[in-house]
């Protein structure tokens, strides 16, 4: 492990901490502040610090160390956790993550104008802090220690791999960090294994340490301290007060080396210099504490090895070039079957049937490697919404629904800020001012519901408010305003709504800072539209909006169904196909009766302008999609087949009706089906027989 | 990392450090003093000039001062940086590598 790597794993893991912290600070907003909380908040800071110190990251150190000392208070009842030191927290734990992003970024030294923003904070944290008996901020720890609370003498024995340097950890920074937390009484190191020059491996580590440490830390703290090298390292720990055996016992895991280990002890004043029972007079409640050292020692190792088993932190390229390579099987698959088709080998198609269904299932879990579940993303609102009812003055409750709901990575990723754009719409034009909300006879806090669950091939998202609702006369007479709709025409209501996401389009009469300066919905369309996604919006006046984002599963690999028109070949989602009937009334209509509803249909020959005519038997593939159904009619079904999907050019960006393309196993281009504009345009032409009209939103 | 070595007339050798005596240097060095070392006995290290240090740094002093005591020489540090009398004396290594004047 190079230093940028671990680098990357402390930024990883600072960033995880800080989500934690930011968890545990928003639910102390909601008034449950519980102890287990305030631990979570404080440990998050601790480690912080100490990951920050191995690295010498000192500005962290220090910034972190300052929010850590009133947090210490907090945690041990000095310190009210108020509202207002709640906020304060929060915005620490803002100024650490753009600390921390700055050291991701490569600059490891602090940088000057985040210094200054950080000073403010400082000054408020250290207004706490007066209220106690001053501490001089860099002496906090080690005045701590002295304090009665439970300071007290403990060893460390710590031998380390030989790949400790290699891996850019030095003992000297241990050492360093160990100071902060107490005070380091005495050293010993042990130099049994250093070779002389000529057998020397000048990157490998030969060092061992024995020392003390005055300290009130916790165990977890001082454990904390070896968080990096605690693989790499066997590191003993005896708590203060243990008795004489738990340093016996120390000294009896190195046999050859006993009376070294002995005279180490000694030296480190941990051990007794006779070793006599009179250590034992407090014996009684120190048995639990060496015990806890010892649990320390082995169990928590193995169970943090074990948990880490569970799961492999993966290059997401490395899973891209996987995805990538089983398209390539796929199509290599699809050739394989025809040729043996073509070569009437029935031995041939047999293993072909086989290895396609192993193929599938390759697929299946390579494509399940990249699904992350939605729940990461939603609780990240929570700060959202916490953060723009406080500027509005709004009380707002976030309920949180299907967050195990999964979906690709990359989805996952690209949604973030649409979504959280919603969200700071529903907010602040969503919901009414308390004020209202009593008037209407609703609770006088708001709610906005984030809610997930698969559909049909799909993901739906939806973002929800319980305000007053889009007022669909106010949009139109805007829309009529800015000459986007013609004055006297008729639309139906799910169009008016959609008005919100044309550009330049806001009926917010105030502009506040978050929205309503009508730049926003159009570009969330635009970046929904970006991954094959839709949005539509269900609002009932005085009640509330919910907007419905539907997404695919996966952006790489779907499984189609082939339906061919004249010697074109078009593939189908399968997962919007609802059925195949023959197609036999054609009387110039474009809609037939199927089992007594009425069905728009699409001729693709004629939407493509494909050459032929039609055969005599043709077919209607039914397909849904968002609550609606189509027909489109093709020559010939070809049945389904995994299609790997690859984008259009760019010269192809604005072709409608065609998401993309794929390669079949004859090596032909097979076009993918846009579905839902399909389904829009089949609409459309529907409705146009009854009021004729260029649709706005095919 | 610039190591320079005289006879001090003493029958000792005083070799002068001047740079960075890290993990980076850490090899180059090796191959420097054992060159350097070849059958000397008494040894004065002159560690005025060193930036920064760090174990395998001091490992490499460590190691020298047994080389040389395995060969019946010895070892002093004639004069050492701030950084280098802080890393001896955090790993408690002031018996091991002691120190004759601070520079």
């Amino acid at each position: 492990m190079s230093i940028e790597q671990a680098l990357q794993t402390f930024t990883a893991e600072c960033r995880e901490l800080l989500h934690e912290m930011e968890d545990a600070l928003l639910a102390g907003c909601k008034g449950n502040m519980s102890a287990d909380s305030i631990n979570a908040v404080f440990r998050a800071a601790h480690t912080i610090k100490g990951s920050a110190g191995l690295f010498g990251l000192d500005h962290i150190v220090g910034f972190t160390h300052v929010a850590e000392s009133v947090l210490d208070a907090v945690r041990a009842g000095q310190l009210p956790f108020t509202p207002e030191l709640i906020e304060l927290m929060l915005s620490c734990r803002d100024h650490m993550a753009r600390l921390v992003d700055e050291v991701a970024a490569g600059h490891l030294d602090e940088d000057p104008a985040l210094a200054d923003a950080g000073q403010p904070l400082r000054q408020r944290l250290a207004a706490y802090l007066d209220d106690e008996p001053a501490q001089p901020v860099v002496a906090a720890a080690a005045a701590a220690a002295d304090s009665a609370d439970g300071a007290g003498h403990w060893h460390i024995s710590l031998r380390f791999g030989s790949d400790v340097l290699r891996n850019g950890m030095d003992p000297l920074s241990f050492l360093r960090y160990l100071s902060t937390l107490g005070s380091v009484l005495h050293v010993a190191p042990v130099l049994d294994t250093v070779p002389t020059l000529d057998r020397l491996d000048a990157e490998a580590c030969y060092l061992g340490l024995e020392l003390a440490l005055h300290s009130s830390a916790g165990l977890a703290a001082i454990e904390g301290a070896f968080e990096f090298v605690r693989d790499d390292c066997r590191l003993r720990i005896v708590a203060p007060g243990s008795p004489p055996a738990a340093y016996r016992a120390l000294a009896e895991e190195f046999p050859e080396e006993r009376e070294t280990m002995a005279c180490l002890l000694r030296e480190c004043g941990s051990w007794p210099a006779e070793d006599t029972v009179t250590g034992t007079a407090d014996g009684a409640p120190c048995a639990d504490l060496a015990l806890e050292a010892e649990a320390a020692d082995s169990a928590r190792p193995r169970e943090r090895r074990s948990q880490e088993k569970n799961s492999v932190r993966v290059d997401a390229d490395k899973l891209d070039h996987l995805i990538n390579l089983v398209g390539e099987l796929i199509v290599a698959t699809a050739g394989a079957n025809l040729a043996a088709r073509r070569a009437q080998n029935v031995e041939l198609q047999e293993y072909g049937a086989t290895l396609n269904s192993l193929v599938e299932d390759v697929r299946n879990s390579a494509l399940q490697l990249r699904m992350v579940k939605i729940g990461s993303t939603f609780t990240r609102f929570r700060r959202v919404v916490h953060d723009v009812a406080r500027d509005l003055g709004k009380d707002i409750e976030l309920a949180i629904d299907g967050e195990d709901t999964e979906l690709d990575k990359t989805v996952v990723e690209k949604i973030a800020d649409p979504l959280t754009h919603l969200v700071r719409n529903a907010i602040d034009h969503g919901i009414e001012p308390a004020a209202l909300r009593l008037e209407r006879g609703k609770p006088a806090h708001g709610t906005i519901w984030l809610n997930a669950y698969h559909d049909s091939g799909t993901v739906v998202i939806e973002v929800g408010d319980d305000g007053g609702g889009l007022q669909r006369e106010r949009l139109l007479a805007k829309a009529i305003e800015r000459g986007i709709v013609e004055e006297g025409r008729h639309l139906s209501d799910a169009e008016v709504y959609a008005l919100i996401f044309e550009p330049g389009f806001s009926t917010a009469e105030q502009v506040t800072n978050l929205s309503g300066r009508g730049v926003g919905m159009d570009v969330v369309k635009r970046n929904i539209t970006a991954l094959r996604g839709t949005i539509q919006i269900d609002s009932t006046p005085g009640v509330g909006t919910t907007m419905r984002v539907r997404l695919p599963l996966t952006l790489a690999i779907i499984d189609g169904f082939q339906v061919a028109v004249g010697g074109s070949v078009f593939v189908v989602p399968l997962e919007m196909v609802e059925e195949c009937v023959e197609f036999r009334t054609d009387d110039g209509h474009d809609y037939t009766n199927l089992r007594g509803t009425v069905l728009p249909f699409i001729r693709l020959r004629e939407l493509f302008a494909l050459d032929g005519a039609a055969p005599s038997r043709q077919s209607l593939v039914v397909v849904r999609y968002a609550g609606q159904r189509a027909g489109l009619v093709v020559d010939g079904l070809l049945g389904e087949s995994q299609t790997v999907i690859k984008p259009l050019g760019k010269v192809f960006r604005h072709m409608r009706c065609i998401s993309g393309s794929s390669i079949l196993g004859s090596g032909d281009v097979a076009l993918i089906l846009d579905v839902p504009s399909l389904i829009h345009q089949a609409a459309g032409d529907h409705a146009r027989l009854i009021q004729p009209s260029e649709s706005a939103f095919a | 990392m610039n190591l320079t070595s005289y006879p001090d007339g003493e029958g000792r050798l005083s070799i002068h450090f001047e740079g960075d005596l890290t993990i980076y240097e850490a090899a180059q060095v090796r191959e420097s003093l054992l060159a350097l070392l070849d059958g000397a006995g008494a040894v004065e290290l002159d560690l005025a000039e060193v930036g920064e240090i760090d174990s395998a740094g001091l490992q490499l002093l460590l190691a020298t001062a047994l080389t040389l005591a395995a060969n019946g020489g010895s070892l002093c540090l004639a004069r050492a940086s701030a950084a280098v009398a802080e890393a001896i004396g955090l790993l408690g290594l002031g018996r091991r590598l002691p120190i004759t004047s601070l520079a």
